[in-house]
């Protein structure tokens, strides 16, 4: 008998608001450490939490793009337990009555039931210096509490995934709705999307669900993957020896490709919930609702959609533009631009040379010296024949790394395609005259032969017209002469 | 310090009439002959409060209106954050910590002209009901120093009983105002939970604290009221709108009012005898006044107290973890983090505090949740409902503030259920989230002040002071006795 993967994610999402969830200090990313605090962050004595409107807002908006009911009234509760880096030693998160529950999100064709969303403060972040970097080993620990109450939105799904492959189709579709509506910068790098997963195996066919472990510290779609396949590795060979799957919490390292138990305390936590007394529960009114439901963009899903069927391009093509949804801005802005080419061409040259533009950068597409109807002029310089592919692709890579116009690199640099038949004919003539042994070898030699010597006449005409011939052109006229010699 | 009370002291600084710094002077000379008997101040704010003074006086030759306050001396109870000034709660563990801010309190009374002149004690973290839990040692009650001042504002009480200020502030979670304002015949007012900002206040139970005012008259704690009331942004829990004035009607009278004496509570037991006199006394002497005076029952409020005891120290449990040793105050060296907490946890909460944490972490843990907080709960939402049937047809509601005069200091310190029992009356008003407050109505056989609180519903403020205004006349013309 096999056995069936289930695998449930949970995914902490920092939310981008201007400032942090209770107070008003500054919520960014890379500041000097304990510079973006207050009394209220740094929970002391006396202080007081207020909400911050707009981390409701956003939690709407996640409410709307992924199908929640958002209930009349949500309630913060407390989670008690020590840890240095948490300045109250609890931490404001909600509890039984969470402000999202019951969404879903289809990833590839399957739905994804998603059981709530919930709101909670971040905490600080310690480096513990000397003894390997665990707190149980350090000399001393330095604390930055800048993260201290930062917004969080916790994402639970439910266990309705099968396969890491799937996992990573969940994480990269909730990155790109979360993305879309403007609520996190979803970086997992940097920590602003953190995922853990609830991994257990069972019998196929099965509807029980078997025990769980807790998968923690992926820091990449990447080792997402890699940890649930290892994990569900562990646990069938596990099952197949009849062996009992301890409930745990395990961590992922990523230099040995392997989930490691944490030395763990017997008894499970108690968190002692209790509601929060300093804050009212949170009941959005009908007018932030509808506000929030005629400001949402056009989801991922939708866009992908529409770009399959207006533009003609494949699954593959609209989900890397969606799944970067500034650069599919771009390239939408390029289309509208086009005098001539396809909106097809765009994507080609957006999902190609620009993307990789993008990555090696780092830079977003917004940020693009080279405007959108830049990239349409190009596509239109392909079109009528000005310029080849290979020439186009040098051009674009100027264009993208100074701004440079299409247009103005093509005159500067005299690139235009020679597409003069008399002008080519000239140049063919002459080499076939320099070249006679050439000539008769091809008109002599096996397939083999012929199409090395048609690279080498090839090559010579390009030289010639110092890669400015027209390829099309210059392949008709070559072919013209070649077997009209052949054949006299 | 002013015959006049607060408005004539202010009226006489405003005018020029006096300087501030004079009346700080007074009131300074006056803490330092009898504070080091009475032990009501921890700290004596000696040096700010001149300067203070000063810029009060500074105002008043510009032309400028320093506020309804000018130079009116007054005590803090320490548990409000001041910037700079060591802010201890009476606690070891907070020793040598300076705030880098002040509560909004503060901040509302310096803006009103008044002059801080003192950080007073208190039980520790506000959690007794005698003072004598605080860590810097117990507060002596100005009528009888072998007595307590009541808790937990001892120290505030006993500066305003001691006239050593005509005006200071504590904090009220289960009688921590009024129960001491009666052992040291003072007024005392709870506010309607929200009505003061707690920002700043170091929260022993949040859903619990509130502020609220010490003063020789009613009418001194209703000025002291109105300039601290209102809404703050800063506290999620601070009721919007405009604070009820209180002031302006304070001298209508009681003709018509309905008042009900609530049985749960002047049957209560233990129930010293003058103290049930004074109490029926006191609706007498309304009724006199033409008030409607009849019995009520609260049936519930005989379960507040048990109640109290579960919530209360619910919060404070989770209030309290971030004394910790990790970021401010006391730290006691450890093996690791985990040793640190525990040992500075250990040497720098006091037993009652303790003993608090205990419970509060009990009554929430998974399994006693339900039996515990849970029903707590319940209970206060049922002391909200017998409150709101009662006040369908009364306007405030009247009984003792506490079963007993003021006890002997050591008396009841190792027996925390009879401390405990000395809140019963005072309790259910802050499960409830509504106002009350002790007016002092004679003395009993030792020449002890007692004290009779007056209930009211929420933001009912302006009929509750009028009652206790009334009951402050009847005292003065000898009713009481």
């Amino acid at each position: 008998m096999s056995v069936e993967p289930v695998i449930g994610l949970e995914v902490h999402a920092e939310l981008a608001t201007a400032t942090k969830l209770f107070c008003g200090c500054p919520n960014e990313f890379g500041a000097e450490a304990n510079t973006n605090v207050c009394p209220v962050c740094l929970g002391l004595p006396g202080s007081l939490p207020v909400l911050n409107e707009k981390v409701v807002e956003y939690a709407l908006r996640v409410g709307e793009a992924m199908h929640f009911t958002v209930p009349e009234e949500s309630i913060f509760a407390r989670k008690n337990y020590f840890y240095p880096d948490m300045p109250k030693d609890f931490q404001i998160s909600q509890y039984e009555d969470p402000i999202c529950v019951d969404g879903y999100l289809d990833v590839d064709g399957a739905r994804i039931g998603v059981e709530r969303a919930h709101i909670e403060e971040d905490t600080g972040k310690t480096t513990h210096v000397g003894g390997g970097g665990r707190i149980h080993d350090a000399r001393h620990s330095l604390i930055d509490y800048n993260r201290a109450g930062v917004p969080l939105l916790e994402i639970v799904s439910r266990p309705d995934i099968r396969s890491a492959e799937q996992a990573r189709g969940y994480a990269e579709q909730l990155r790109a709705v979360l993305t879309a509506i403007g609520v996190s910068d979803v970086k997992m790098e940097e920590g602003s999307m953190r995922i853990d997963a609830n991994v257990s195996v069972r019998p196929e066919g099965s509807s029980e669900l078997g025990t769980k472990v807790e998968v923690k510290n992926m820091n990449s779609l990447r080792s997402l993957t890699r940890a649930i396949d290892f994990e569900i590795q562990r646990q069938s060979d596990a099952w197949e020896r009849g062996e009992r799957i301890v409930q745990e919490t395990r961590h992922w390292d990523e230099d040995d490709g392997r989930t490691h138990g944490m030395r763990s305390k017997e008894e499970a936590f108690d968190y002692r919930y209790f509601p929060e007394p300093d804050l009212v529960p949170v009941s959005p009114d009908a007018g932030m609702r509808d506000a929030v439901r005629e400001a949402m963009p056009e989801l991922p899903a939708a866009r992908h959609r529409r770009l399959v069927e207006d533009w003609g391009i494949t699954d593959h093509d609209a989900q890397v533009l969606v799944g970067n949804p500034a650069l599919a801005d771009y390239a939408e802005r390029a289309v509208a631009a086009l005098e001539g080419g396809s909106a097809r061409d765009v994507v080609n040259w957006s999902t190609g040379d620009v993307l990789a533009h993008l990555n090696e950068t780092g830079l977003s597409a917004e940020v693009l010296p080279l405007a959108p109807d830049g990239l349409a002029e190009l596509v239109g310089l392909v079109a009528d024949g000005t310029l080849s592919r290979n020439l186009a692709q040098d051009v674009l890579a100027e264009a993208l790394t100074d701004g440079k116009r299409p247009e103005r690199i093509v005159a500067d640099r005299s690139l235009a395609q020679v597409s003069d038949e008399g002008e080519l004919v000239t140049v063919l003539d002459a080499l076939i005259t320099e070249n006679p042994d050439e000539v008769s070898r091809y008109r002599e030699g096996d397939d083999k032969t012929r199409k090395k010597l048609r690279g080498f006449f090839m090559g010579q005409a390009m030289k010639a017209t110092k890669g400015q011939g027209n390829p099309q052109l210059l392949n008709r006229l070559l072919d013209e002469r070649l077997e009209a010699r052949g054949e006299g | 310090m002013s015959a006049g009370g607060v408005e004539a002291l202010a009226s006489e600084v405003r005018s020029g009439a006096r300087s501030g710094r004079e009346v700080v002077e007074e009131s300074l000379g006056a803490i330092e002959d009898r504070n080091p008997d009475l032990a009501a101040f921890l700290r004596v704010m000696a040096d700010e409060a001149r300067a203070a003074a000063d810029r009060v006086d500074a105002m008043v030759r510009a032309g400028d209106d320093p506020g309804p306050l000018a130079g009116v001396p007054v005590a803090l109870k320490d548990n409000f954050c001041t910037r700079g000034v060591p802010t201890t709660c009476g606690s070891k563990i907070l020793d040598g910590w300076r705030p880098p801010y002040s509560a909004t309190v503060v901040r509302r009374l310096v803006d009103a002209g008044a002059v801080i002149v003192g950080k007073t004690n208190l039980d520790e973290f506000a959690m007794g009901s005698s003072t004598e839990n605080s860590a810097f040692g117990a507060t002596h009650n100005p009528h009888d120093p072998a007595r307590v001042p009541g808790g937990s504002s001892g120290g505030s009480a006993a500066a305003v009983g001691a006239d050593l200020v005509p005006l200071s502030f504590g904090s009220d979670t289960g009688g921590s105002i009024r129960q001491p304002a009666s052992f040291c015949g003072v007024v005392g007012v709870k506010p309607t939970y929200g009505l003061v900002s707690r920002y700043g206040l170091v929260a022993f139970a949040s859903s619990l604290d509130q502020i609220g005012p010490f003063g020789r008259s009613v009418r001194d704690a209703a000025v002291g009221l109105e300039v601290v009331a209102g809404h703050d942004p800063a506290d999620s829990t601070s009721i919007h709108g405009d604070a009820p004035a209180v002031t302006p009607r304070l001298d209508e009278g009681v003709e018509g009012l309905r008042v009900g004496l609530v049985r749960e509570l002047t049957g209560v037991d233990g129930l010293q005898p003058e103290v049930a006199q004074a109490t029926s006394s006191a609706a007498t002497a309304l009724e006199a006044a033409g008030a409607i005076v009849d019995e009520v029952s609260v049936p519930s409020a005989a379960e507040a107290l048990s109640a109290y005891y579960l919530l209360a120290p619910a919060e404070a449990s989770s209030n309290l973890a971030r004394f910790d040793g990790v970021r401010y105050g006391l730290r006691v060296d450890g093996d690791d983090v985990e040793s640190m907490m525990a040992a500075t946890r250990a040497a720098g909460f006091g037993a009652e505090v303790k003993r608090r944490i205990m419970l509060g972490t009990y009554a929430l843990s998974a399994g006693y949740y339900d039996a515990y907080y849970g029903t707590a709960q319940r209970v206060r939402t049922l002391v909200i409902r017998d409150f709101d049937d009662v006040y369908r047809d009364h306007d405030v509601l009247l009984s003792p503030t506490s079963p007993t005069t003021a006890f002997a200091l050591g008396e009841r310190v190792d027996d925390p259920l009879a401390m405990y029992l000395s809140d019963v009356c005072t309790v259910p008003s802050n499960l409830s989230g509504h106002p009350a407050m002790n007016v002092p109505f004679g003395t009993d056989a030792a020449g002890l002040p007692i004290g009779v609180q007056v209930l009211a519903p929420a933001l009912g403020e302006p009929v509750m002071f009028r009652v206790a205004r009334a009951i402050e006349l009847a005292a003065l013309e000898g009713v009481s006795s």
